[in-house]
């Protein structure tokens, strides 16, 4: 046996996991596609957010905050272990509304769920003159925002690189350019074929390949019920700065550029961006930032979020084949300081380990 | 409802010439170029030119006129000034002109949006004073301007061809720096008799050759190592040649190491690509009317593979003559009769190529330069930082563009894809054509986020 | 500025048109663009990247490799596609939001 763990799925989910395992001292393998697979992690849009997540869910809300909260640790420690800063900025975050009844609607839903959450959930309804202190490049057709302190952003793809680096300066391997096409209990484990062929075997295997895991979920007794939902992005030159925090829909990263996304569409297995979606987002974004009007696009793009039914991640241990778990969701960014630290101790049962039965799959109906 | 029956981007030799074509027929034809008047990057500015400069430029330049003149037809619009930035495989076209964005819809699209010139990553490629053998042309055609201080490197027919230039505007440069080694001879006669029409082309070489050399241009070849110094602009240029090193102090370097087709669109509309082995490029896989995958869209000219500006206009005639047989403005009979004495001509012309590229091959140094060198110019990312990635398990280009950000620059890959893909070969030990390129995204330029939000659809109210 | 040139005119303008970059006023030909006439001015670099700062001018003359962009009231343009407009104010862009390295 070559490895403890097979982590099937190199994007930041699988990477983190392994990260983590690797911490504790595990081996592990991890499997990664080639170049042209389907990576939600190369497309996403860096946000470390919390507010509106678990809105009817407070398990999730609760999750998605610890994993906030053990962020800036998280950035540190990668930091000290790679030289790399992954531009780690939580100062809070802006839901930017338009008009007065939809920023009151959204305002009471918050309250409804700190309500529910303890009364303790750092958030702040900001009128019109308030939000212009805080951010004085916004237009007049902003009604106001609220600003959530737990908020955040960070470069994404210097996260997915670094995690790539510090797998294999940890000891771990990282194969690319190999998709698993079937996976089935063995002895020792479980055991992996390879599109090319070969065999891998592992004592356990952690399922985090993405929209992959819907196909190969079910040889390992899951039902990994994921579908792609496609969100575009655009990203401008590089810029001065022009605001001071992120918000769902716009953030201006450390490069200088402002990224430009927060669609959602159920359209299958198709990540070409739309004429239609790019120029509505554009508009919108104009509208929250005037100055933006003359700012270049320098690249669009769409990527396909990993989404289950019920919006929420996925944690679930196979109850038919042992050594196979599931890890799979669409906030890989906000959770990956979750998943390096928590889901480690959950996978190999030690104390400390989350309670994540509110994340198991009987919550999906038969 | 469709504006045009062919849209046609780019009105080079391949674009203007299918576009009279295509009119002739009695199609509805709206040409787009970004330039400010018709040509391409070969007759830029010929329908404006002086004597003097038509002199300095040569006849093969003043030959232009006649097809810039071709748009001159009821049925064609020509919109100068108009920069494409999204098209769609539905046919819709996204352009601005004068800062503002429209949208056309044509029936059938032809794209003919020609070549760039091949990147030439040598340590101090980017500093100012450093730039294309192209630009210089440009720079001469539309402005009467010539450098100062010269010196021309690199490989292929363009250096003699602006050197002549150069010497016939009384100012020639002060050296030229070929990259070839004299054995690109040897394997240019490998080609044989196939090569055999390739001799006009050489014979007008052989010209070039001897103007520079009545000229006393000092000539060095099979030169290593080229290296341009300077701290804020362009100062010297070094390199190896003869067994010995050689420093030419200057104040401006104009580089070629040939051209390769411009695949922005084709690659944003996702169409099949093959990698070109002898051109050391991508190109997209088109038929014998410059067909592609999606029935509605052609390709013609060098953006289909580099043939020179005499095969793009007769690519450019065939590929209308199928666009309007499509569109049933002419019958199968009359696109075959039409067809055939230009694809006669077409292989004439092509044939000389394959001896050009092997006798003016890319050097070796500038496909896979040194670590140190920049490969992308808009994010300063070196050659030794994607080796190095390279190591960090990336397989293609689409991963390292993530981890690196090459390709993320407003110039979108242009003038690096083809070194990552390189690099990213000889570093993982796989031909090119299975590294792939980078997914090409639109904007295919860079537009302003007032451009593209003239184009949303209009608002629902609740 | 023009002894700084790197370019010279093979004759002297016949109309000129005058414009400014970084505040000094530049004479240019009728219908050339921005990048030549500040290549004729020896006018320096016309940008600094973001990255690293360092100094850029024209390579490609045709569009394609935007390192001759330059500041137009408040916008990036690529000074070899724009026509030099009488009293334009053209500024060096140097935008540094973002300028370093991770």
């Amino acid at each position: 046996m070559e490895s403890d763990y097979a982590i099937v799925g190199g994007g930041v989910v699988g990477l983190a996991v392994a990260y983590g395992l690797l911490g504790l001292g595990r081996r592990v393998t991890v499997l990664d596609e080639g170049d042209g697979a389907w990576r939600a992690s190369r497309g996403n849009f860096g946000l470390i957010w919390v507010q509106g997540k678990g809105l009817d869910a407070p398990a999730y809300a609760r999750w998605t905050r610890r994993s906030a909260a053990a962020w800036k640790d998280f950035a540190a420690e990668l930091r000290e272990e790679s030289g790399c800063d992954l531009a780690l900025r939580q100062e809070g975050g802006l839901d930017f509304h338009l008009d007065e009844a939809s920023l009151a609607a959204r305002a009471a839903r918050l309250a409804a769920l700190r309500e529910a959450l303890g009364g303790e959930y750092p958030f702040e309804v900001l009128g019109s003159s308030a939000l212009r202190r805080e951010e004085p490049e916004v237009g007049p057709r902003v009604a106001g925002a609220i600003l959530h302190a737990e908020d955040g952003h960070v470069n994404p793809l210097r996260l997915l690189r670094t995690l790539a680096f510090l797998v294999r300066a940890r000891g771990g391997t990282v194969r690319t350019g190999v998709t698993v096409a079937a996976a089935a209990p063995s002895a020792g484990g479980v055991r992996l074929k390879t599109a090319a062929g070969e065999t891998v075997e592992a004592g356990r295997v952690v399922l985090c390949a993405g929209l992959g895991a819907a196909r190969l979920g079910p040889m390992l007794g899951f039902r990994a019920p994921v579908r792609p939902q496609r969100g575009q992005v655009m990203i401008t030159e590089r810029l001065a700065r022009l605001m001071r925090r992120p918000s769902a829909i716009l953030r201006q990263v450390d490069e200088g550029g402002v990224q430009i996304g927060d669609s959602s569409e159920e359209v299958g297995f198709d990540d070409r961006d739309t004429l239609a979606v790019t120029a509505a987002n554009a508009r919108r974004a104009v509208r929250i930032f005037p100055a933006l009007e003359r700012a270049r696009v320098v690249r669009s793009w769409a990527a396909l979020r990993v989404m289950s039914p019920d919006g929420l991640p996925i944690y679930q241990r196979s109850t038919t084949v042992p050594g196979a778990w599931l890890v799979t969701c669409h906030s890989g960014i906000t959770l990956a300081a979750a998943h390096a630290r928590l889901i480690p101790l959950w996978l190999e049962g030690r104390d400390g380990a989350p309670d994540l039965e509110a994340f198991g799959e009987q919550r999906f109906p038969l | 409802m469709a504006d045009a029956d062919l849209v046609v981007i780019g009105a080079g030799p391949a674009g203007t010439a299918a576009a009279r074509t295509a009119a002739d027929a009695g199609a509805r034809v709206i040409v787009l170029d970004e330039q400010p008047a018709a040509g391409g990057q070969i007759y830029r500015a010929v329908g404006q030119t002086t004597e003097a400069l038509a002199a300095i430029l040569g006849p093969d330049y003043r030959a232009g006129r006649d097809l810039v003149a071709a748009l001159d037809h009821t049925n064609i619009r020509h919109l100068p000034g108009a920069t494409v930035w999204r098209v769609d495989p539905d046919g819709t076209v996204c352009v601005s002109v004068a800062g503002r964005g429209r949208k056309l819809a044509g029936r059938r699209l032809l794209l003919a949006t020609g070549a760039l010139e091949r990147p030439v990553p040598i340590p101090g490629w980017t500093l100012p004073g450093v730039m294309t053998a192209g630009a210089a042309q440009i720079l001469l055609k539309t402005a009467a301007m010539v450098p100062r201080a010269t010196v021309l490197a690199g490989s292929g027919p363009l250096l003699y061809l602006l050197a002549q230039q150069l010497v016939r505007a009384g100012r020639p440069p002060l050296a030229l720096v070929e990259t070839r080694l004299p054995s690109a001879w040897r394997a240019a006669w490998r080609h044989g008799p196939g090569a055999f029409r390739g001799w006009r082309t050489l014979a007008r070489g052989a010209g070039m050759l001897a103007a520079i050399r009545r000229a006393g241009i000092p000539r060095y070849r099979g030169a290593t190592g080229l290296a341009v110094e300077g701290a804020a602009q362009a100062e010297a240029l070094r390199f190896t040649a003869g067994g010995r090193e050689h420093r030419i102090p200057c104040r401006t370097v104009l580089l070629h190491q040939g051209v390769v087709p411009n695949i922005q669109i084709t690659g944003a509309l996702r169409l099949p690509h093959l990698w070109d082995a002898a051109q050391r490029c991508f190109r997209p896989v088109v038929d014998e009317w410059g067909g592609t995958a999606l029935e509605m869209v052609f390709v013609a000219g060098d953006g289909a593979g580099i043939a020179g500006a005499g095969a793009a206009a007769l690519a450019g005639r065939i590929a209308a003559l199928q666009a309007v047989h499509g569109l049933g403005l002419i019958d199968a009979g009359a696109r075959d009769a039409a067809a055939a004495p230009l694809r006669r001509a077409l292989a004439r012309e092509r044939a000389a190529r394959p001896l050009l590229d092997a006798l003016y091959p890319p050097s070796p140094e500038v496909l896979r330069p040194d670590d140190a060198t920049i490969v992308c110019r808009c994010e300063e990312v070196t050659a030794g930082e994607i080796r190095a990635l390279a190591g960090l398990g990336c397989l293609g280009p689409n991963q390292l563009k993530a981890f690196s950000r090459a390709g993320m620059g407003p110039c979108q890959g242009r003038y690096c894809g083809l070194t990552v893909t390189e690099l990213l070969a000889e570093a993982t030990g796989r031909p090119p054509g299975e590294v792939g390129y980078y997914r090409l995204r639109t904007p295919l330029k860079p537009v302003t986020l007032g451009e593209l939000a003239d184009l949303a659809p209009p608002e629902v109210r609740a | 500025m023009s002894s700084a040139s790197p370019f010279e005119r093979l004759s002297p303008p016949a109309d000129t048109v005058t414009f400014t970059f970084e505040g000094e006023t530049i004479a240019a030909a009728a219908g050339d663009t921005l990048a030549a006439a500040l290549l004729a001015a020896g006018a320096g670099p016309l940008r600094r990247t973001p990255a690293t700062g360092a100094p850029r001018g024209p390579w490609c003359m045709m569009g394609a490799c935007y390192d001759c962009l330059v500041e137009v009231d408040g916008a990036s343009v690529q000074a070899c596609m724009t026509p030099v407009r009488k009293g334009m104010a053209v500024r060096r862009l140097d935008r540094v939001a973002g300028r370093h390295r991770g």
